[in-house]
């Protein structure tokens, strides 16, 4: 995968990962360029378009498109399955995942992506195992934050 | 200074904008705030002021400013600052900037962390952006954590492998050993991981594939074990074992199956087995499916199972899911070449997809089903091809006409059929044609000769209809302007012919002359057309106005012509019929695609100033009678006149004595006549590129004492040749040979039959007219094989 993008019916990006090295620039063209052209696309129309020399893949899911360029040997129909599976896994982490969750909570959504993908391809196939991990981590925070606070109070006894 | 807002906080504002200028301001206020905190060097809140400066990024602000706090949370202990500042790193640093070549050593510190999930984010950072540099720098702590026993950690480390190979090839060799034994893993992850990693080695490296052949029996068992083993609930997806792993799977195996036999038939039956096995009813398993398919296709796979696979293809064409149909036609487009027949048999479904409302399977069932026309489908092809021709998106239609052009050029059943084709493609999607289709297509239609008639009512019925459509009208009024004698003669074999008078076409030409629809280019057609019609026509004293009214437009092209006809009709009347003879036939140099005309005035334009293109002559000498019945004393057509010499007598013909003395092309020179001191020899050249004509150059001189006047050279050859003559370098013959006549015969052989010729001279000598028929019988057999 060279990269993915949420966006919004009206175009508004809520997610946007680079799996290529491109300027901010190239990025922005790019990204403007590719919501024009998926956004144009009737309802009925199949998932897959070519574009420039990428194979785009779209899905809808409620008020966001996930849109995924893949390279001319990758499956078309495995990716709409990993498009999927991130979907299951925003689902199962926020609880019935809305629009309004990935806005609020983008790094969120980058962190649990970045658990189920790197470098454009998965690296967890168990949907358990990469909620499981996220949920660590994010303990991993928290526990940081407790000795802080722990020590924090230990001293102002002394 | 109070404390920043939180994220949370910022997205509410923002969101509460509701114009642009209002956000901008908005978003400028907390920049500012923002970069007042970076300056005091607080790390409390750096935190959240990157992840607001983040969210500010994705809306399309600058936020470049934020680029060293990120190292800055990178170096930091606390593993939320981390998480931040990797994902900062990863979305505002580019490996352009050498700023982030500052990251290394954070990357390689943490690498080595005692938690594993800032090793992970480590990983993950490197495995996304990492550049040459860093992966060069970073490789042998990646190779390390290859090697580790931790899953976790391992999966990541395969991936990120993936990157630093991608980036630098070099250093694929430094992670061989570490691959050993990646297959024996029990965890999915891993597997999963390292059957990229091992894709990717194999993709870059022959040496690496081979040596990774060895490992086809043990994909084939981890792949059967996924398959025959019962309901695993981590891996499933609609019942499906991991479909991911499978399909990775299978896409190594078609890599290391490509080209090998013993690793072909060793994934010979698990390759079956998932074909056959696995669920299509849902999305998962026609993944799997169309994975196995491609590799099937690209292995040495025994005829059965390719079969199977095309099968397979087929089904999916008949699915109701659009996907599945738009990625059969993609499979088929690519395997129609090699397996051609089987792909024939599923030609009504991909003709049916023509109808399809989706652009993509539309595009792909039009591509696919140009690669199925062959010989025998080509008219029910055809005739499916043009309904798409005639309701098809606008974007469509250009490649549309090509491809049917090409398509009827190569499968014509007949040449009115082709001829038929080609007008309803300039009728239904005239204005999107390729610009040299109109060359192409004159081409065709001056060489089917017994077609002329035809054609060029039908081409003058279809301009009554409809002038808007550039490349049918220039078509149309090329062929009334060499063809109008045809069509107010009323003569047409093919179908009732109508009944035309000269001036209802002149009519129609001036009208697109005048027509705002018609372009310069057209006009330029037109009024051609109008001026050749002055030899054709009696009227011509109604063209001679229209050409003298256009000597003062406004348009350059137009005036140029106009003035040049005027002139024709002025000084060189003598020459006008010469000049505006009927077109030869054009040789068409043999290639399987739009093919380059080698005549190259293909909208014919003999222009008054350039007097050395001859205007030459045909006409078919196919008629019933025989040769030998064609010269008996009543000249029927198939007698070619030559014309009064256009050029200089001199300069031609001296230059072609030079060339008349050598034999060209080693086709050793006759004598066709010699009777009365009159000596006709022949001399031979193949002509470039088509072989099938032979050019022969005649030499005509006179021994007696007298000039031989008027001299006119006749020429008739056998039905199953055609026949051109160029004209003469002279007609006088001097006397006592201090000179020949020369003149340029060029016969089409395409039977490659014998060569005969009947000769009829006509002069007059010592003030009598002479005249001599021979036949000629002794070509040497080069000319003519």
């Amino acid at each position: 995968m060279q990269f993915m993008l949420l966006f919004s019916r009206q175009g508004k990006l809520r997610l946007q990962k680079w799996y290529v090295p491109l300027s901010d620039k190239e990025k922005k063209k790019i990204t403007r360029e590719l919501v024009q052209t998926v956004l144009a696309r009737k309802p009925k129309m199949c998932s897959f378009l070519e574009w420039r020399d990428l194979k785009i893949v779209y899905k809808r899911y409620a008020s966001l498109y996930f849109c995924c360029a893949i390279e001319d040997q990758d499956n078309e129909l495995i990716t709409l399955e990993i498009i999927h599976r991130y979907v299951e896994l925003l689902d199962k982490y926020f609880g019935s995942v809305c629009e309004l969750d990935i806005i609020f909570n983008f790094e969120k959504a980058y962190f649990i992506l970045d658990e189920f993908l790197l470098g454009g391809e998965a690296q967890e196939t168990s949907k358990k195992n990469v909620l499981k991990a996220i949920e660590q981590a994010d303990l991993e925070k928290d526990s940081y934050n407790q000795r802080f606070v722990a020590e924090n109070v230990r001293l102002s006894i002394l | 200074m109070p404390a920043p807002i939180r994220l949370r906080e910022l997205i509410r504002t923002i969101r509460t904008a509701r114009t642009q200028a209002e956000e901008r301001e908005m978003i400028q206020k907390e920049c500012a705030a923002i970069r007042s905190s970076f300056r005091e060097e607080d790390n409390t809140y750096r935190c959240r002021n990157v992840a607001k400066l983040l969210y500010m990024h994705m809306l399309g602000y600058p936020a470049h400013f934020g680029q060293l706090e990120c190292l800055k949370l990178i170096a930091s202990q606390k593993f939320t600052d981390k998480r931040i500042g990797y994902l900062g790193a990863m979305l505002l640093l580019d490996e352009r900037q050498d700023v982030h070549l500052l990251m290394t050593n954070c990357i390689k510190n943490d690498l080595n962390h005692s938690t594993q999930y800032v090793q992970g984010l480590a990983l993950c950072t490197l495995g996304c952006m990492g550049s040459s540099e860093m992966c060069r720098d970073l490789a042998g702590e990646v190779e390390k954590l290859l090697k580790t026993s931790n899953s976790y950690l391992r999966k990541k480390a395969a991936l990120c492998a993936v990157h630093v190979i991608r980036k630098v090839p070099e250093l694929m060799e430094m992670f061989l050993p570490a691959t050993k034994n990646l297959l024996s893993e029990k965890n999915h992850g891993v597997l999963h991981t390292s059957v990229v990693l091992l894709t990717e080695m194999c993709e870059r490296s022959p040496d690496m594939l081979a040596h990774f052949r060895k490992l086809v029996p043990q994909l084939v068992r981890i792949l059967k074990n996924l398959i025959m083993s019962g309901y695993s609930p981590e891996h499933d997806v609609s019942g499906i074992s991991d479909p991911f792993l499978q399909v990775r799977i299978l896409r190594l195996l078609r890599i290391l199956g490509k080209g090998d036999d013993d690793s072909s038939e060793a994934m010979n039956d698990i390759l079956a087995q998932v074909a056959t096995n696995t669920e299509t009813s849902k999305n998962v398993g026609n993944a799997i499916l169309y994975e196995t398919v491609l590799t099937i296709m690209d292995i040495k796979s025994e005829s059965g199972l390719r079969v199977l696979a095309i099968n397979i293809l087929g089904r999916f064409l008949l699915n109701n899911d659009k996907n599945i149909r738009y990625v059969a036609l993609t499979s088929l487009l690519k395997t129609v070449q090699t397996d051609h027949n089987a792909v024939q048999r599923h030609r009504s479904t991909i003709v049916d997809c023509l109808k399809d409302l989706d652009v993509s399977i539309k595009r792909r069932a039009m591509e696919l089903s140009f690669a199925l026309v062959n010989g025998n489908n080509i008219r029910g092809m055809m005739k499916e091809l043009l309904y798409f021709l005639d309701s098809c998106d606008p974007e469509f239609k250009a490649d549309c006409a090509s491809g049917v052009f090409l398509a009827a050029e190569k499968y014509a059943p007949s040449k009115r059929w082709h001829i038929d084709t080609i007008m309803r493609v300039l009728t239904t999607a005239g204005s999107y044609v390729r610009d040299d289709s109109v060359p192409n297509l004159i081409q065709l239609i001056t060489n089917s000769v017994e077609m002329h008639a035809y054609t060029v009512q039908r081409l003058y019925k279809a301009l009554l209809d409809d002038i808007s459509q550039q490349p049918l009208v220039q078509v149309a009024s090329w062929c009334i302007g060499e063809y109008g004698d045809l069509l107010v003669s009323g003569q047409c074999e093919e179908e009732e012919p109508i009944q035309v008078t000269e001036d209802e076409v002149l009519d129609v030409l001036e009208g697109l002359l005048v027509s705002n629809l018609s372009t310069p280019v057209t006009r330029g057609y037109a009024l051609t057309a109008i001026m050749k019609l002055s030899t054709r026509f009696t009227s011509v004293n109604r063209i001679k106005k229209v050409v003298s009214i256009y000597g003062s437009s406004i348009d350059v092209e137009l005036q140029q012509r106009a003035v040049e006809y005027n002139a024709l009709f002025k000084k060189y009347d003598h020459m006008r019929p010469a000049l505006l003879e009927r077109m030869p036939i054009m040789e068409k140099t043999a290639s399987n695609g739009p093919t380059e005309i080698v005549q190259t005035n293909g909208e014919a334009e003999p222009s008054v100033v350039e007097a050395k293109h001859p205007p030459p002559v045909t006409q078919p000498t196919n008629q019933a009678n025989d040769l030998l019945d064609l010269l008996g004393g009543n000249d029927v057509v198939p007698v070619i006149q030559t014309t009064v010499p256009t050029k200089p007598a001199s300069a031609g013909g001296e230059l072609l004595d030079l060339l008349g003395d050598l034999s060209l092309s080693g086709i050793p020179p006759m004598t066709a006549y010699n009777k009365n001191g009159l000596k006709i020899d022949f001399t031979f050249e193949r002509a470039n590129p088509n072989p099938n004509i032979a050019v022969i150059t005649i030499h005509a001189s006179n021994s007696t004492e007298a000039d031989m006047t008027d001299f006119v050279f006749q020429a008739a050859v056998p039905k199953t040749f055609q026949l051109q003559l160029l004209s003469p370098s002279s007609n006088v013959v001097p006397t006592l040979n201090q000179g020949t006549v020369t003149q340029v015969i060029r016969v089409l052989n395409p039977q490659k039959q014998q060569l005969r010729m009947r000769i009829k001279l006509t002069y007059t000598h010592k003030g009598s007219a002479v005249q001599d028929l021979a036949e000629v019988n002794n070509f040497p057999p080069q000319s003519w094989q």
